[in-house]
C-alpha cells in the first residue's frame, strides 16, 4: 500500500505538489511491494494496493472530490488541537500512527514534506531517499547534486519512505472515486509540540507562495545588469498577473529577496509560461523550471543553454525587448 | 544555428588577445574571407585573456620579447585601451638589488626610462606599503595596464568591419583534414571550412587543436594563482581602474595591483600546477571560465602572510575581504619564449601560441606580417615553432622544464645558467670518457657537452694569471678559469672538441647546387671538396642564419650547423627547396664531430692517417675523406676557434674509437680534451667570430655586421636584392669588438660583464644607432690569449672608430672600454697565420 | 553559545558533471570543493550568534583528509575550530550512519570537556541531498530539532509568548519559511536546526582570517566501519535533449511575436 501526505493550501485546496506526488504514486506500481500488507492501525482499513491519502488540519469536502479525481480510496484525517499549528515531531507522530508496517509512505518534496517524512523514517526505522524521480523494477532514481545527476538505488525495509521530486510527474486525474474518510482519535504527546511554530507571519511569504502558484512568471537574471534594472520586467509581470522570479545570482547580488529565487535552492515553479530573461540556463536554476509548460527566453546569446532549452527564444536585449513586449500588450489593449 | 563559411583564406582559432589582433592585423595586410572561430562566446571565451591581470612591465631581459611588449604598448595606446599607472620592482634582499641592477642594464639597452629608487621614493608613490620590508626598487614609469578584452574587441570588430572577417563564436573545432602534409580544411561544430591555413591562436587548448593535425605545439597548461581583495578603503579614495603603481615584490614572486577598490594579489611562488589541455573543463563544466579552476588555498596561504607584511595597512584589516580567487590557467613552454610560425610537421598549421597579453597585440602583428611576405618586422626567430627538436616536443620534457621553470618567472636567473630536469636525453658516443674526465656538462638541444673538464684543473697552475680568474661570484657562476686554461693549452698545444651536437643535413639530387645556391649568399658552385662558410639571409637581407656547407659531390651538399638553431634552419631549407630534384635528408643523429685544433693538430692527425695533411696537400676550406685505421672519416679543416685543425666526421657509432684514438696518439702531443667553453666562447670571441642569435639577426645587414666580401655572386639567392641595397647604403650601426680597459669597481673588486651590458659614451651618455636601437653587449668574454676581457657590441657609425674611448655599464657601475676593432678584423691573430700554418 | 556546526566537503559543480570509473560517484578531477551553500548560511548564523553571546563555533565534518580545506575556510571567516572525522570516501555511509558518527563524536567531546549548547546543519547536502542527517542526529541525540530555518537569534518568545532577546533564557528564536509564510519557532536549548540558504549573506574571509584559518585547531577523528551503508547502486546523468526552439527573431521587433505565444498560452491580463 502507498500512502501519501497530501499537503493543502490555506484555503483547503490540495496543492499542486501534492496532486505530483498522488499522481507518482498511482501510476508507478513498482512502488507496492508483494501482495500489500496489514497496517498497524486500530481501524480495518481499506484492501491493500490502492493509494491512500493524510491530510492533517480541515478536510474540505471540496479536497475530499479533489483526492478522489486524484485516485485516492482513503483519506486519513488526522485533526486535533494540537496540531493546528505546525510541529514536525507531532505531525509525523501523526502520519506514523496510521501508516503502514510495510509499502511506502511518501509526500511531495517540499520542504514540509522532505521534513515530515525524515521524522517518520527515523519514528518507524526505516530508510528514507529524497527527491525520487521515477521507480521501476531496477529501483529507485533520485535527484543528487541539484539534478544535475541521478542517484540509481533500493532501498530496503518493509516500508520505504520517499519524497517525491518536484515535477517529477504531472498531476493526472484519473476516473473519479469516492475516498472513505477516517478519522482518529489521536493522542499528541506533549515532548512532540516543543518545535511547535508560534506563529506565522504572512505578508513576506507572499511572493514566494504567488511565485509557485503563479500562472505567468517573468525571470530575471544577471543580463538585468543592476538592483534599478527590474522595471521592464516587473511591468511585464503586471500585465501578466504573473510573478517575478530570480536567479541565484540576483538575489546573491542583493538586487532581489530570496523569496523569489528560483531554482534549486530555491522555489521550483511549474506555470504555464516562464519568461527567462538574460538568465544563461545554469543547472540550480533550469532545475527550478523543469515544471514550466511553456519555456521563453529573451538572451543576448543565442547558444545560452537557456535558449537551447527554451520552446521560444527573442535574441536580443532583455530591457529593449521587454520594454516592446510591453507596449505591445498596452497597444493591443487600445 | 548559423553556419560557418565554406571555405576561408585562413582560419584563425581563437578570439583572446591574439587571436584578435592576428584577425585585426591580417586585415590590415590585405586578407579577405578570413575566418575567426571560437568554442566560447564573445568577448570574453573563456580563454587565459578574460582572468589575466593585464599589467604590463616593458623591461624584459630578452630583447626580442621587449620589442614585442613595446610594440603592443603602442598598440593599446592607440586603441586607447592603455592606463599608464607606473610600476615598481621591490627588492628585500641584496641579492635582489644586484639584479634590479641588472634590470636597470636592460632597462638602458632597450632604451627604456626607469630608475633605481629608494624605499621612502617607492612609499611617496604607494604610501600603503611598509617601506621598512624593502632595500630598494626598480621604476618604471612606462608601466600600466590595458583592457585586454575591449583591446581584442576593438581589433575583431575593425577587421569585420572591412568584410574582410567572418566571426564563428560558440564554434569548436573538431577536426583538421590533411593532405599530403599540408591543411586542407578545418571540421567545426558549425560545418567544415575548406582552407590551406590553420592559425592556432587559443591559448592553453593549442595542443589539442594541433594534435588535430598531428603536429605539435609544445606548451603546458599551467596554474597562476590570483586573488582579488577589497573593498580596501584606501583605494577606493582614487577614481577609476588603476591610480597606484603596481608592486612586483619579486623576492616572495608575488604582485600587488590596484583594480577600482580592489587589490589584485598574483602569486608564481606555489608548486608548479601544470593541467593536460584535455583536462581543461569544458564551458559548461566550469564554475566560473574553463581557466579559471578551482583556487587552492594551502598553496596562496604563505604568500597572504608576505603580503600582509608588504602591505600591513590595506591588506589585514578585517573588512577586506577575499572576494575572488582563481588557480587561472596561462600557457607555458619548456624554454619559456612563445611558439609562433609555421609548424614544421604540418604545411599551413601556423601557431601564435603561449603568449602573454604584454606582448600579445605585438605577436598579432608580427604572426600576420610572418604570414603575409614571410618576415615579420620585429626578430622572432627566438620564438619559431620550427625550433623545437622531437624530444623537445614530449609531455615529460614540456612538464619537467616549466616545472622546473615556473618559480623563476620572477627568479633570479644567471644568463649562464642550466636546465637540472630532464638532461641526459642526447648523449654522445664520447659521453662516458667525458664524465671520467670531470666534464662539467651544459646541455644544448638536448645534448649533453662538456662545457669544461675538471681534469683539466691543473692547467691552472701551468698558465697562473693568464687565465683570469673572477673572484666576484655572479661573474664566476656557470663559469670556471679551467675554461681560459684550456683555450690557452689548445693554442699551445692541441685541444679535443666533441661537437656532436651539430645539425646535420644532406640536400641532395639533380637540382641540388640550384637550390643551396638559391639559399646561401656565398658562391656554392664550387669544386667538390670544398668547404663554404655563409650566411643565409631572408629577403630583406637579414640574417636567418650562418653555417657551413660542404660540397660532398656534383649533386650533395652537407649543411652543418648549430644544435640551438639547427631544427629552423632545417625548415628554412625544405621550404626552399624547388618543387622537384632535390631533397633534404637530416643526418644529425648519423654522425659525430670531433674537433681537432691548435698548432699540434696536424702531427697527431699525421700519425693516425697515411693521407697527405700538410698545408699543401689539405688546404683550408676543404674537406675529403681520410682513413684513420679501419674507419672512414670526413675531415674538413676549417676552423670557429681561430687555429689549425679538422672537423672530423664519423658515423656515430664510430665516434668514441676515433676518440680515443686521437687521445692516445694526441697524449704525446699534449693534446687535451676542451669544452665548449672554448669552442663558444673564448675562441671565437679574440677572433672575432660572430654568433647568431647574439650579433647576427635579421634586424642588421651582412655590411653592418662587417662581413660583406669584395664581390657578390651572379646568382640569385635569398636576399641578393637587399643585400646589394645594403652595400651601397651607409651602415645605419657598425659592429666592434671592445676591450674593457679597467675592470676595478667602486668597491676594488674586479667584475667581468657577461653580455647585455649597454655601452654609453665617455660622459655616461647613451649612444643611439641608425635603428634607433642603444648600444648594448651582444657578447662578452675572456680572450685569454690577450690577457683581455672582449665585449662585441653595435656603435653608432660615429662612434665605431678605432682607439674611441667609451663605457660599459655593470651593475650601474662605470667601466672604460677601448674600440678596438671595427670590422671583422680578429683581435688575435688578425692575419689568420695559426689558422693557416 | 557554543555551537557546532555540521558541514560537508563538496564538489563546486556548475553545470554538467561526468560519471567516475566507479560508476557511483561524479569525475571531480576538475572541480573544486565547498560546503554546501545551507552549510556556508548556518556557518553565517552560527558566527553571528556566536558572536552576540560571547560563544563559540567549531566546525565539523566527515570527509576524507582534504576536508579540512572546509574546516578552516570555515576558521577563515570566524568559526575558531574544527573536528575533522576522517572517511577515505564518506560515500559509503548512509544518513543514518553519518548521525551516528556525528552524535557518537558530540559524546566524546562532551567527555572531553567541550560541550555544544547548538547544532547547526544545512537542510541537506548539495551532493547527496537526503534531506535527513540533521534529523537523525537529533533523534540520536534526544534533542529537538528545526529544519529550513533561515535565520536564528538568541533568546526569543517561550512558551508563553512573551518577547525574547534574553541571551540567557536558554532558547532561541528560529524563523524560516513555511507555505503559508514565515514560520516563528522558539526552540529550548540543546537543540539541533536545520538551516536553508537565504537569510543571511555569507561574509567571505579576510586575509588575517585566512592566515588564523592556517592555523586553526583541528582534532581529529578515523570514521568507523559503515553500519547501514550507502544504498547507491550507481549514478546516471540526465540524457540531453535536442533544442527545439522557435527563434521568434531578434531585438524588439520581435515583440508581436512573443505576444501572440502569450496570447494563445492565455496568460495576458484583460
Amino acid at each position: 500500500m502507498t500512502m501519501v501526505f497530501v499537503e493543502t493550501d490555506p484555503a483547503g485546496e490540495v496543492t499542486l505538489t501534492s496532486a505530483e506526488a498522488l499522481t507518482f504514486a498511482r501510476k508507478t506500481p513498482q512502488l507496492l511491494p508483494d501482495g500489500g500488507a496489514a497496517t498497524s492501525r486500530e481501524v480495518s482499513g481499506p484492501p491493500s494496493g490502492s493509494t491512500e491519502g493524510v491530510v492533517i488540519g480541515p478536510l474540505s469536502g471540496a479536497a475530499i472530490a479533489a483526492l478522489g479525481r486524484l485516485g485516492v480510496s482513503v483519506i486519513h484525517h488526522l485533526d486535533h488541537p494540537d496540531l493546528a499549528e505546525y510541529s514536525a515531531a507531532a505531525w509525523a507522530q501523526a502520519i506514523v500512527d496510521v501508516a503502514p508496517e510495510s509499502g511506502t509512505l511518501l509526500a511531495s518534496g517540499t520542504p514540509r514534506g522532505m521534513e515530515l517524512m525524515a521524522h517518520a523514517a527515523v519514528r518507524t526505522g526505516a530508510r528514507m531517499a529524497a527527491n525520487v524521480m521515477a521507480a521501476d523494477e531496477d529501483g529507485l532514481l533520485r535527484q543528487v547534486h541539484g539534478g544535475t545527476a541521478f542517484e540509481r538505488l533500493r532501498l530496503d525495509g518493509d516500508l520505504q519512505v520517499l519524497t517525491i521530486a518536484g515535477h517529477a510527474c504531472t498531476p493526472e486525474e484519473t476516473t473519479p472515486v469516492t475516498p472513505e474518510v477516517y478519522d482518529y482519535d489521536l493522542t499528541v504527546a506533549e515532548a512532540d509540540l516543543a518545535t511547535r511554530a508560534q506563529s506565522t507571519e504572512v505578508e513576506a511569504a507572499d511572493d514566494a507562495a504567488g511565485l509557485t502558484s503563479a500562472r505567468a512568471v517573468v525571470g530575471a537574471g544577471r543580463g538585468v545588469g543592476s538592483e534599478n534594472g527590474f522595471a521592464e520586467v516587473l511591468e511585464l509581470v503586471d500585465h501578466l498577473g504573473g510573478a517575478l522570479g530570480v536567479s541565484r545570482v540576483v538575489t546573491g547580488l542583493g538586487w532581489r529577496p530570496h523569496a523569489e529565487q528560483v531554482g534549486q535552492t530555491g522555489s521550483r515553479i511549474s506555470p504555464d509560461v516562464y519568461i527567462a530573461c538574460g538568465i544563461s540556463g545554469a543547472i540550480q536554476h533550469m532545475a527550478g523550471i523543469e515544471g514550466a509548460k511553456t519555456l521563453v527566453a529573451i538572451n543576448t546569446d543565442e547558444e545560452a543553454t537557456m535558449v537551447q532549452r527554451a520552446d521560444y527564444a527573442i535574441i536580443g536585449d532583455l530591457h529593449e525587448v521587454v520594454g516592446a513586449v510591453n507596449e505591445e500588450i498596452v497597444r493591443r489593449r487600445g | 544555428m548559423a553556419s560557418v563559411p565554406a571555405q576561408a583564406s585562413v582560419v584563425v582559432v581563437g578570439a583572446g588577445i591574439v587571436g584578435n589582433s592576428l584577425v585585426h592585423h591580417l586585415a590590415e595586410l590585405g586578407w579577405t574571407d578570413i575566418v575567426q572561430v571560437d568554442k566560447g562566446p564573445l568577448p570574453n571565451p573563456g580563454g587565459s585573456t578574460g582572468h589575466a591581470s593585464n599589467f604590463i612591465f616593458p623591461v624584459d631581459h630578452s630583447r626580442e620579447i621587449t620589442d614585442l611588449t613595446l610594440d603592443s604598448m603602442r598598440q593599446y595606446k592607440e586603441l586607447g585601451v592603455f592606463t599608464e599607472s607606473g610600476g615598481f620592482e621591490v627588492a628585500r634582499t641584496e641579492e635582489r638589488m644586484e639584479e634590479l641592477r641588472r634590470r636597470m642594464a636592460s632597462a638602458r639597452a632597450w632604451g627604456i626610462e626607469s630608475s633605481l629608487v629608494t624605499p621612502a621614493e617607492v612609499a611617496e608613490k604607494v604610501p600603503f606599503l611598509d617601506p621598512d620590508v624593502i632595500l630598494g626598487a626598480f621604476w618604471t614609469p612606462t608601466v600600466g595596464v590595458v583592457d585586454s578584452v575591449r583591446a581584442g574587441t576593438m581589433m575583431r570588430e575593425s577587421a569585420e568591419s572591412t568584410g574582410a572577417l567572418t566571426v564563428s563564436p560558440n564554434t569548436e573545432v573538431t577536426g583538421i583534414d590533411v593532405e599530403d602534409g599540408q591543411i586542407t580544411a578545418v571540421h567545426t561544430t558549425k560545418g567544415e571550412i575548406a582552407t590551406h591555413r590553420i592559425l592556432v591562436a587559443c591559448g592553453v587548448w593549442s595542443p589539442r587543436i594541433a594534435a588535430m593535425a598531428g603536429a605539435a605545439i609544445p606548451l603546458t597548461p599551467a596554474v597562476h594563482q590570483m586573488i582579488s581583495v577589497g573593498p580596501v578603503p584606501q583605494l577606493a579614495e582614487r577614481p577609476g581602474e588603476i591610480s597606484f603603481p603596481i608592486v612586483r615584490d619579486m623576492d616572495t614572486f608575488c604582485y600587488e595591483r590596484q583594480h577600482g577598490s580592489d587589490m589584485e594579489i598574483g602569486s608564481y611562488a606555489h608548486r608548479p600546477i601544470l593541467h593536460d589541455p584535455d583536462e581543461i573543463p569544458s564551458i559548461e563544466a566550469a564554475k566560473l571560465s574553463p581557466t579559471e579552476m578551482p583556487f587552492t588555498d594551502e598553496d596562496f596561504d604563505p604568500q597572504l602572510e608576505q603580503a600582509v607584511e608588504l602591505m600591513p595597512e590595506v591588506l589585514s584589516n578585517p573588512d577586506v575581504e577575499i572576494r575572488y580567487a582563481i588557480n587561472g590557467l596561462l600557457s607555458l613552454t619548456p624554454d619559456g619564449a612563445p611558439i609562433l610560425g609555421e609548424s614544421p610537421q604540418v604545411k599551413g598549421l601556423w601557431s601564435a601560441a603561449a603568449v602573454w597579453v604584454k606582448e600579445g597585440s605585438g605577436v598579432g602583428r608580427a604572426v600576420a606580417e610572418w604570414m603575409t611576405n614571410g618576415l615579420p618586422e620585429i626578430d622572432v626567430q627566438g620564438a619559431d615553432i620550427a625550433r623545437f627538436h622531437s624530444h623537445q616536443r614530449t609531455r615529460a620534457h614540456v612538464t619537467a622544464r616549466t616545472s622546473e621553470a615556473f618559480n623563476k618567472t620572477y627568479g633570479i636567473v644567471h644568463p649562464g645558467e642550466q636546465w637540472s630536469s630532464d638532461r641526459d636525453v642526447r648523449r654522445s658516443p664520447m659521453w662516458q670518457r667525458e664524465v671520467e674526465l670531470g666534464a662539467v656538462f651544459f646541455e644544448a638541444g638536448g645534448w649533453e657537452r662538456p662545457q669544461w673538464f675538471e681534469s683539466n684543473a691543473g692547467l691552472l697552475d701551468e698558465f697562473g694569471d693568464a687565465v683570469m680568474d673572477r673572484s666576484a661570484e655572479w661573474d664566476s657562476r656557470w663559469w670556471s678559469p679551467i675554461i681560459n686554461a684550456e683555450h690557452l693549452a689548445m693554442r699551445r698545444r692541441a685541444g679535443l672538441v666533441d661537437l656532436s651536437s651539430f645539425v646535420i643535413f644532406d640536400v641532395f639530387g639533380p637540382a641540388a647546387l640550384d637550390a643551396v645556391q638559391h639559399i646561401a649568399l656565398a658562391q656554392m658552385d664550387v669544386a667538390v671538396g670544398r668547404v663554404v662558410y655563409t650566411p643565409i639571409l631572408d629577403e630583406n637581407g637579414g640574417f636567418r642564419s650562418d653555417l657551413t656547407i660542404m660540397r660532398l659531390a656534383h649533386d650533395r651538399f652537407r649543411v652543418v650547423t648549430g644544435a640551438a638553431h639547427g631544427m629552423v634552419d632545417l625548415k628554412w631549407f625544405a621550404d626552399r627547396l624547388p618543387d622537384t630534384g632535390a631533397q633534404i635528408a637530416d643526418l644529425t643523429s648519423s654522425w659525430t664531430t670531433i674537433g681537432l685544433w691548435g698548432p699540434r693538430a696536424r702531427d697527431i692527425l699525421g700519425e693516425l692517417t697515411s693521407a697527405d695533411v700538410s698545408h699543401e696537400g689539405f688546404g683550408f676550406g676543404t674537406a675529403r675523406v681520410i682513413e684513420i685505421g679501419s674507419l672512414e672519416v670526413l675531415a674538413s679543416r676549417i676552423s670557429y676557434v681561430g687555429d689549425l685543425g679538422w672537423e672530423l666526421y664519423v658515423p656515430m657509432e664510430s665516434g668514441l674509437t676515433l676518440w680515443d684514438a686521437l687521445m692516445d696518439v694526441g697524449r704525446g702531443h699534449g693534446l687535451l680534451p676542451v669544452g665548449l667553453g672554448v669552442y663558444g666562447t673564448t675562441g671565437r670571441i679574440e677572433k672575432g667570430y660572430r654568433a647568431f642569435g647574439a650579433e647576427l639577426d635579421s634586424e642588421r645587414s651582412v655590411v653592418e655586421v662587417g662581413m660583406s666580401r669584395p664581390k657578390v655572386k651572379s646568382q640569385d639567392f635569398v636576399g641578393r636584392a637587399a643585400h646589394l641595397r645594403h652595400r651601397e647604403e651607409e651602415p645605419k650601426t657598425v659592429l666592434c669588438s671592445l676591450t674593457v680597459d679597467d675592470h676595478t669597481s667602486a668597491s676594488g673588486q674586479m667584475r667581468y660583464m657577461l653580455g647585455g651590458e649597454p655601452i654609453v659614451s665617455a660622459d655616461g651618455d647613451p649612444l643611439i644607432d641608425g635603428h634607433g636601437r642603444t648600444s648594448y653587449v651582444t657578447s662578452a668574454g675572456s680572450a685569454p690569449s690577450l690577457g683581455r676581457h672582449v665585449l662585441m657590441a653595435f656603435l653608432p657609425p660615429a662612434e665605431a672608430v678605432l682607439g674611441n674611448r667609451l663605457q660599459v655599464v655593470y651593475m650601474e657601475e662605470f667601466y672604460p672600454v677601448t674600440v678596438a676593432s671595427v670590422d671583422s678584423t680578429p683581435l688575435f691573430d688578425p692575419d689568420n697565420e695559426c689558422i693557416r700554418r | 553559545m557554543n555551537i557546532l556546526v555540521c558541514i560537508k566537503r563538496v564538489p563546486d559543480i556548475a553545470g554538467s558533471v561526468t560519471v567516475d570509473a566507479t560508476g557511483t560517484g561524479i569525475d571531480d578531477s576538475g572541480l573544486g570543493h565547498t560546503m554546501s551553500s545551507h552549510e556556508e548560511c548556518a556557518v553565517e548564523l552560527a558566527i553571528q550568534t556566536a558572536a552576540a553571546t560571547g560563544g563559540t563555533v567549531t566546525v565539523l565534518t566527515v570527509g576524507p583528509a582534504e576536508a579540512v580545506e572546509q574546516l578552516r575556510a570555515a576558521v577563515a571567516v570566524g568559526a575558531n575550530d574544527g573536528i575533522l572525522v576522517e572517511a577515505a570516501d564518506p560515500s559509503v555511509f548512509a544518513p543514518e550512519d553519518i548521525a551516528q558518527i556525528i552524535g557518537d563524536v558530540i559524546r566524546d567531546r562532551a567527555e572531553a570537556g567541550q560541550t555544544f549548547d547548538l547544532v547547526l546543519t544545512g537542510d541537506d547536502a548539495a551532493d547527496t541531498g537526503d534531506f535527513q542527517v540533521g534529523i537523525r542526529l537529533a533523534y540520536d541525540l534526544e534533542y529537538p530539532v528545526l529544519t529550513n530555518i533561515q535565520t536564528i537569534s538568541v533568546g526569543g518568545t517561550d512558551e508563553g509568548g512573551g518577547p525574547g532577546g534574553d541571551p540567557g533564557s536558554g532558547r532561541i528564536e528560529a524563523r524560516g519559511i513555511g507555505p503559508a509564510g514565515t514560520e516563528i519557532f522558539s526552540l529550548g536549548l540543546p537543540a539541533v536546526v536545520a538551516v536553508h540558504e537565504g537569510g543571511v549573506d555569507p561574509r567571505y574571509p579576510s586575509i588575517t582570517g585566512r592566515m588564523k584559518a592556517k592555523k586553526a585547531q583541528v582534532v581529529e577523528y578515523d570514521a568507523p566501519e559503515p553500519g547501514t551503508g550507502s544504498l547507491r547502486v550507481r549514478l546516471e546523468l540526465p540524457e540531453v535533449k535536442a533544442s527545439s526552439v522557435t527563434i521568434l527573431g531578434e531585438g524588439p521587433d520581435a515583440a508581436p511575436a512573443l505576444v501572440d505565444v502569450l496570447e494563445e498560452i492565455g496568460v495576458i491580463r484583460p
